[in-house]
């Protein structure tokens, strides 16, 4: 049987709580929220904290709302909110679809209801869905120490596999993904199973201007080797472009050519590559649509 | 012979809900993990990292200091009791503990016994090993290269990994045929690693009695007979002073009828510290070091005439056995019942040679609900015909249906001298195709491939299909036996005085519905309602001896026995009727009736109104009635099964698939089976066997592998990296039914067990190929394996991905 080996264990009454555990028991103090990537690691003693500090009471890190205005404002989705939330909001895939396409195609309904956003952005494994959907969407995150709120943008947020912008003694509050009408957005992935990691996953979000011209675009990829899981110089290349059939093989072109998949049981480098550009065509295709189609309803 | 579901529609037969599910639905069945006895010790496996290394030393000081360890059990320990090795069910040896070296990655080293299961998992990281790694053989394909590191030095002059060469058929005959054929085609198949990968892990429970020196063991155990014999072999302890009671079973698909190290270590574990020693496998521990499955490597060959019918088919194969040759099937048979390889077509003459070698991989073999070998034969055979209807030109359905063994031939006996019992294959393809709409799916798959080429964009649908003869239900003993235990199956059946009875049997569920099955050949036979016969099984102080279940032989063969038992009864019953209807027992006529209470009925032929119920019967037959000479009293038989023959249930699938070209990713739309296992006892029993090998085939297909690196190293040893199928990727299963009895099986069932494991893979790969145009890439395919073979570069599947 698969057994973790002693920790201590500490139900967190707040925040401010949680901050004061994490500073007294230093690094091998490790938050617990939803476990499901946590408690795996400790049963095969991959992990094995000396304390954990359990922030499931803690509300005020869950719920999704709409601060500040429709422009300017943004959606805060809190560190503790599910996947299974995530995917029932329906403000959340309002405003942005590719959230709810990427929920769909995370792990299975049993991981869903426990796993946490919070978790799996910190949790920053190379191919964690949520990661490439945050950078794709430009969202800030809200980090809380001793010394109060720090934000840091998603793009500079993983440090490489497993290593976050998260310092021991912090606790991430929420993420806060700016609100852009006319924006649309999309996610695919490829898996060998329900349920599975992705092979390759692909998200976009865009932006359009008159004519049809990419205002501003944003693309994640998950699991080919991106340590910030963006692909930078194929939005380069979209930005200011007809956002049509052509642009979106050239920024696939450009995307598979600069990820840096390893070749693992799910497929060798020349597949997850051809993966990267193809799926970033079809992410790109699938938000251009949805953003003419909101640009036409609005 | 031939026939309709009528044939199912005997007394007692019917989809009778199982009588097992009232405790399982509810949380309330009772596995070996849910076993806690008083002063219960705790188990727990040291394993080796490296799959081949020599072992310089193993200092357990440290775990043996650890406040809650009892005991630590070493190669060395059970050296010194003669039990550092054990005997395999194929004339071969494998390690308990390694004492010389270490042969694969996960094998077994050390045994921490401690007071809970933390503490012994914490000891196993305060045991030193000091290993010297060697050289691994990874890639089967080199296991016999002049240079390849010798694997089983341990063996008295070995200088190679070699284990056997076996061959079956007409070598002379069959190159006489391909010399003389219009079309040859060749093809070189991969059937690889895969784990039968039950939910419930395997584990034990030992529990030796110091002062009756009786050893009781609680086990998953598919085979509880077979185990007792061995550990009474191994471990030195008489035989009738072992008990093994498995209790339920979550799943098993030959997974648990070996002898693990594990279960043995608990054994010494609690000889040694005279208190009861569970240990429980985790998932990692289960899928790296318990019985794998397949291991093919194939090259088939298959000669026909210019009008395409099917002359002779030529084959040779290299089995990876692992490290230690320990596959579970008949002893005489060392490649299984591969030699059925011809399938269900008319092929006059066949030729097969099989290469077994030695790699550091993990033993075991021929697990996972395989007949013995006989889902690597229809894969090969389903795969070649594909490709011979692919290299000439021809609709794959015509072609079949033009090779087929018809009705008129049985029973047949095989080029590779199987004698097939009873058949109507071209039915089961007729309806298969029928049911699936065959030309409306063609021409729709058409009309994609078009649309395809014109817009680059897909999917593309693809159209697989398989007809698979079975062979299941071993023995005959003559012919075939497991460690010399002849594959004979014993069955007891007492009616108590009041009408209701106890079956008890040799052979045990691990889920397949026993419970439920076999009180329903008892119903049938004496007319008794289901529930008041009660099914014992598992527990070898409570059964009959028998070799268990797995090879889909529950109800070829203790399923037989049963019926022989109740109808022994039945002549007791009759005997005692006709003393208490003073007739002749010739003049009495059997009616099994509704199924009431009263049980069946004598009555006296030409009396009406003058009749007995077996109940009646069985109070008399308990009473002080005066019985004559020779006619003993009670109700009860025992009875020992000995088949005569193999059954050859069939079947024909459709496989429809729509498969994205872009991504490599396969949708599995459609599948239709139809499945004949002769008379169908619980057709509802039946169809849930079937839904479940439908899912192994699309799950073994589509993304189950066991792989390892170029170190040896396991890729596959989680549920994240050994991938089952889910209800996402298994669509509503179409299933329908033909009925061709078996002529030798006193109710006309044949097994069913494993028939939709070996009939579907081929269908689904068939599927694939046929959407993409190729004409073959080895499963699993993957959407890698997919994309890859869309551009001509396929991926072989046995080594890791690089
Ligand atoms: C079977 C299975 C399948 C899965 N499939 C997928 C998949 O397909 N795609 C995918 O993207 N993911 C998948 N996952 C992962 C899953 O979505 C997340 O990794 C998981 O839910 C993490 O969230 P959690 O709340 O469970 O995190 P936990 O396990 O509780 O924590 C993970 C890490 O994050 C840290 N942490 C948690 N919350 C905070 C916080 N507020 N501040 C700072 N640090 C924090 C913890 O200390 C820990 O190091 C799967 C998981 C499982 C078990």
């Amino acid at each position: 049987m698969q057994v973790p080996a002693f920790f201590e264990y500490q139900r967190a009454t707040s925040v401010e709580h949680v901050v004061t555990l994490l500073e007294r028991f230093g690094p091998e103090a490790r938050i617990v929220a939803g476990g499901h990537s946590l408690i795996p690691m400790m049963k095969l003693r991959l992990a094995q904290p000396e304390l954990l500090v359990d922030v499931n009471d803690l509300h005020e890190l869950a719920g999704i709302t709409v601060d500040g205005s429709v422009d300017a404002g943004h959606l805060r989705i809190g560190a503790l909110t599910r996947h299974a939330e995530l995917l029932a909001s329906s403000v959340a895939g309002e405003h942005f679809p590719i959230l709810h396409d990427a929920e769909r195609v995370i792990a299975d309904p049993v991981v869903r209801n426990r796993g946490t956003i919070g978790g799996s952005v910190c949790q920053a494994d190379p191919s964690e869905d949520l990661s490439g959907v945050f950078t794709a969407l430009r969202a800030v995150a809200v980090i809380r120490g001793a010394d109060g709120d720090r934000t840091v943008p998603m793009r500079e947020f993983f440090h490489g596999p497993y290593e976050t912008a998260v310092r021991p003694a912090e606790i991430l509050v929420e993420l806060r993904v700016p609100l852009r009408t006319g924006a649309g957005s999309a996610y695919v992935k490829v898996d060998r199973r329900a349920g599975d990691w992705a092979v390759a996953a692909a998200g976009a979000v865009v932006s359009l201007g008159p004519g049809g011209v990419v205002d501003e675009v944003g693309i994640g990829l998950t699991a080919v080797g991106d340590a910030d899981f963006t692909a930078v110089e194929a939005e380069d290349l979209l930005r200011g472009r007809v956002a049509d059939e052509d642009a979106f093989a050239a920024a696939g072109a450009v995307a598979a050519e600069h990820c840096r998949p390893t070749a693992d049981q799910r497929g060798p480098v020349d597949y997850k590559r051809h993966l990267a550009g193809e799926l970033t065509v079809r992410a790109l295709r699938d938000a251009v649509a949805r953003a003419r189609r909101g640009r036409s309803a609005g | 012979m031939t026939g309709t579901l009528d044939a199912c529609a005997g007394p007692g037969f019917g989809p009778v809900p199982r009588k097992e599910d009232g405790r399982f639905v509810r949380g309330r069945g009772r596995f070996v993990d849910d076993i806690a006895l008083p002063g219960m010790l705790h188990g727990a496996v040291l394993r080796s990292p490296y799959a081949h290394a020599r072992i310089r030393s193993v200092d357990v000081t440290a775990a043996e200091s650890h406040p809650k360890v009892r005991a630590v059990i070493t190669g060395e320990t059970l050296a010194a009791r003669g039990m550092a090795w054990m005997p395999t069910f194929s004339h071969d040896v494998a390690a308990v503990l390694a004492t010389d070296k270490v042969r694969y990655q996960g094998q077994e080293v050390a045994f921490v016994v401690a007071e809970d299961r933390y503490a012994a998992r914490d000891a196993l990281a305060l045991i030193d090993v000091d290993y010297e790694p060697l050289p691994p053989v990874v890639d089967a394909r080199l296991a016999l290269a002049l240079d390849a590191p010798v694997i089983r030095d341990d063996l008295a002059d070995r200088t190679d990994n070699h284990v056997f060469d076996w061959e079956t058929g007409d070598p002379d005959a069959t190159a006489a045929l391909f010399a003389r054929a219009a079309h040859v085609s060749e093809c070189d198949l991969v059937y690889p690693r895969v784990h039968p990968a039950p939910l419930e892990t395997c584990g034990t429970v030992a529990d030796f009695d110091r002062i009756s020196g009786k050893l009781t063991v609680h086990a998953t155990a598919q085979a509880p007979h077979a185990h007792r014999m061995l550990y009474a072999r191994i471990a030195g302890i008489p035989e009738h002073h072992i008990r093994i009671i498995a209790p339920d079973i979550g799943g098993g698909f030959g997974n648990k009828v070996g002898m693990y190290p594990g279960y043995l270590c608990a054994v010494v574990g609690s000889i040694m510290t005279g208190a009861p020693v569970k240990w429980v496998e985790d998932r990692s521990e289960n899928l790296m070091s318990t019985s794998f499955a397949r291991d093919f490597h194939m090259h088939g060959e298959i000669a026909a005439d210019a009008d395409g019918h099917i002359l002779a088919l030529r084959v040779s194969v290299l089995a990876d056995h692992g490290a230690f040759n320990a596959t579970a099937q008949p002893s005489k048979f060392p490649a299984g019942f591969f030699g059925v390889f011809t399938g269900s077509y008319d092929i006059a003459a066949a030729h097969c040679r099989v290469t077994g070698v030695y790699t550091n991989k993990a033993p075991g073999g021929v697990a996972y609900a395989c007949s013995f070998r006989v889902t690597e034969a229809v894969y090969l055979v389903e795969r070649l015909v594909d490709v011979l209807a692919h290299d000439t030109g021809r609709d794959p359905a015509e072609l079949r249906m033009a090779n087929l063994l018809t009705p008129d031939r049985f029973p047949f006996r095989s080029a590779t001298g199987w004698e097939y019992d009873s058949g109507d294959y071209p039915r089961a393809l007729r309806t298969a195709l029928d049911t699936a709409g065959y030309a409306g799916i063609r021409a729709e798959q058409a009309a994609r491939r078009a649309s395809f080429e014109k817009t680059g964009k897909g999917p593309l649908t693809g159209i697989g299909m398989s007809v698979f003869t079975e062979a299941v239900g071993a023995g005959p003993r003559r012919l075939m036996d497991i460690m010399g235990l002849g594959m004979a199956d014993g069955a007891e059946l007492r009616v108590h005085p009041t009408g209701t009875a106890v079956l008890r049997l040799s052979c045990m569920s691990q889920g397949q519905g026993h419970e439920t099955t076999f009180a329903q050949i008892v119903s049938h036979e004496l007319g008794l309602p289901v529930d008041a016969v009660d099914v014992v099984q598992g527990d070898t102080d409570n059964t009959p001896f028998g070799l268990g279940t797995y090879g889909s032989r529950s109800t070829p063969v203790s399923g037989a026995a049963a019926s022989v038992a109740a109808r022994k009864v039945r002549e007791q019953a009759r005997q005692v009727a006709a003393v208490l209807l003073e007739v002749a027992a010739d003049d009495l006529r059997w009616d099994a009736g509704p199924g009431s209470a009263e049980g069946g009925s004598f009555s006296v032929a030409g009396v009406p109104g003058v009749s007995v119920s077996l109940r009646e019967i069985a109070m008399a037959a308990h009473g002080g009635l005066d019985l004559p000479e020779g006619v003993e009293g009670q109700l009860a038989a025992t009875t020992v099964y000995n088949p005569p023959n193999l059954t050859f249930p069939f079947g024909a699938y459709v496989c429809v698939v729509d498969v994205d070209p872009g991504t490599g990713e396969v949708d599995v739309r459609r599948f239709v089976a139809v499945d004949d296992c002769g008379v169908r006892i619980n057709p509802m029993i039946v169809e849930g066997q079937i839904h479940g090998g439908l899912a192994d085939g699309v799950g073994m297909a589509l993304m189950e592998l066991v792989a390892f690196d170029d170190d040896g190293n396991h890729l596959s040893a989680s549920f994240m990296d050994y991938l089952l199928p889910t209800a996402m990727e298994c669509p509503p299963w179409e299933l329908a039914a033909t009925v061709t009895p078996s002529p030798h099986h006193p109710l006309g069932a044949k097994g069913v067990g494993e028939s939709a494991t070996v009939g579907s893979p081929p269908a689904v790969v068939n599927a694939v190929l046929d959407a993409i145009g190729v004409r073959h890439a080895d499963m699993p395919l993957t959407p890698a394996h997919v994309w890859r073979a869309l551009q001509g570069r396929p991926i072989r599947p046995d080594i890791a991905i690089r």
